[in-house]
């Protein structure tokens, strides 16, 4: 029962939905899923802002910032996003990792903008949980 | 203290949202060091005063606590939300959705909002808990606002030494009283009827002030019973200002101080040395050494533990 594995806190991922999406079915699951996969889950809810995310994500302390855009707008989003956390975090980085309707061809894009990670539909629940889990391995 | 406990103490000290966060990531997480730096962080205590706000699940807790906070914000207060939700005893996990409905604070200036997640045992919610609110405290917070299920006894341990707390009821669970059984009774200075535009609001509170009649309590504390809307603001400012009150009042209380140092302490040591003692058992492998002779006959559980407190415990 007792080993070094069980002692390790959890890694803790802020869930946000950022704009202007109808709905938050695919962002349940994926807590749901994380939460099953031990794993701290701080979802923020529908139709938040850039800022509203970035605050939460500095509160909470999270270790990973995961997005679900349905929109179509995840280019623009992950641009603003991203060049507004790194001014606030400077050197101690967040990764960000990006799930929702993503067309194939704009995976390439959204890496250079410096995501970390991107689940498009389709993607399966033992990939997600792979990369998700293999954060614990880099936490301090 | 190694150097990057250092650093967030320093940047708690200059006013760092972040180094307040990652202080309560590492406090929490028993990182090597956080007694150390919470040495220094309880120095740094001042005014800080702690509201507890507990009631059964979908009551409307966070809402309400949404709505609090915005009220005192614009009172001039600077604001520490703990927000606290189960985890799984299975899997470790936990799906923390309080800021679901603290939406519109999150971003306010002077608000700060941490959910929690109740985690293992061993670890002490309230412990962690109560750290959360020293390095708010530490950093400047004049109150804190801890929001958590009124279930179990961790839960009620956690609020037990707030300076205010608040029980949330709300008409159409029962007979109004199914959501305050015992232990949660006793600890209110308030009760919030919240969802009060619903049927049966009059009545969940006629429901508490027979009760509050009825408890063997001392009589001459009367303890309020108050109706709000927190979806829409009815009865916060008269909650506010029935808050404030309570909270000038009771300002100084030597009897207060003592029982809540005392409480504190006492958690502290039972967590910590029951934490020592399991680590120092399984690093040196006397746990399944332990075990073993169970399993063959030659000792009972009993009489190792009774040695173990012997031997370390006393003296």
């Amino acid at each position: 029962m007792e080993n070094k594995e069980q002692k390790k806190a959890p890694l803790r991922v802020l869930l946000g939905k950022p704009g202007l999406d109808g709905h938050d079915k695919g962002a349940k699951i994926i807590a749901s899923l994380l939460r099953d996969a031990g794993i701290e889950v701080i979802y923020t809810g529908l139709r938040q802002s850039i800022e509203q995310i970035i605050a939460a994500a500095i509160q909470e302390d999270v270790d990973i910032i995961a997005l679900s855009i349905l929109s179509g707008v995840h280019l623009e989003l992950s641009r603003k996003l991203l060049y507004e956390l790194n001014s606030v975090t400077k050197a101690d980085l967040i990764p960000v990792i990006i799930g929702g309707v993503i067309p194939k061809q704009d995976i390439k894009s959204l890496k250079q903008i410096g995501v970390a990670e991107v689940f498009p539909v389709g993607s399966s629940f033992d990939d997600i949980i792979k990369i998700f889990k293999s954060y614990e391995q880099k936490k301090v | 203290m190694p150097n990057d406990w250092e650093e967030q103490l320093d940047g708690l000290k200059q006013g760092s949202v972040r180094s307040m966060a990652r202080l309560i990531t590492w406090v929490e997480n028993r990182r090597t060091g956080w007694m150390d730096a919470m040495k220094t962080i309880y120095r740094n205590n001042g005014q800080t005063r702690v509201i507890g706000i507990t009631g059964s699940p979908g009551a409307g807790k966070s809402t309400l606590t949404g709505k609090l906070t915005s009220t005192l914000v614009e009172k001039g207060y600077s604001v520490g939300v703990i927000a606290v939700d189960p985890s799984s005893p299975f899997t470790g996990g936990a799906l923390l959705g309080d800021r679901l409905r603290m939406k519109t604070i999150s971003t306010m200036e002077g608000v700060f909002v941490r959910s929690m997640a109740t985690r293992g045992a061993l670890g002490g919610l309230s412990l962690a808990a109560r750290d959360a609110v020293k390095i708010m405290d530490a950093f400047g917070k004049d109150i804190v606002i801890i929001e958590t299920v009124g279930v179990g006894q961790d839960e009620v341990e956690v609020v037990k030494t707030a300076d205010l707390v608040i029980v949330v009821c709300v008409p159409g669970q029962g007979d109004g009283i199914q959501a305050i059984k015992a232990g949660i009774m006793e600890i209110a200075d308030f009760f919030v009827v919240n969802k009060a535009d619903r049927e049966g609001a009059d009545q969940v509170v006629m429901d508490i002030q027979t009760m509050l009649s009825l408890s063997s309590q001392d009589n001459d504390i009367k303890v309020p019973v108050l109706k709000t809307v927190s979806t829409t603001g009815q009865g916060i400012p008269e909650l506010v200002e029935t808050m404030s009150d309570f909270l000038t009042n009771t300002e100084k209380t030597p009897k207060k101080t003592e029982n809540r140092i005392r409480e504190e302490l006492l958690v502290l040591l039972e967590k910590e040395t029951a934490r020592a003692l399991r680590k120092n058992w399984v690093d040196k492998g006397l746990l399944d050494k332990a075990v073993e002779n169970i399993i063959s006959g030659e000792r009972d559980p009993y009489s190792i533990v009774q040695e173990v407190i012997k031997t370390s415990l006393i003296n």
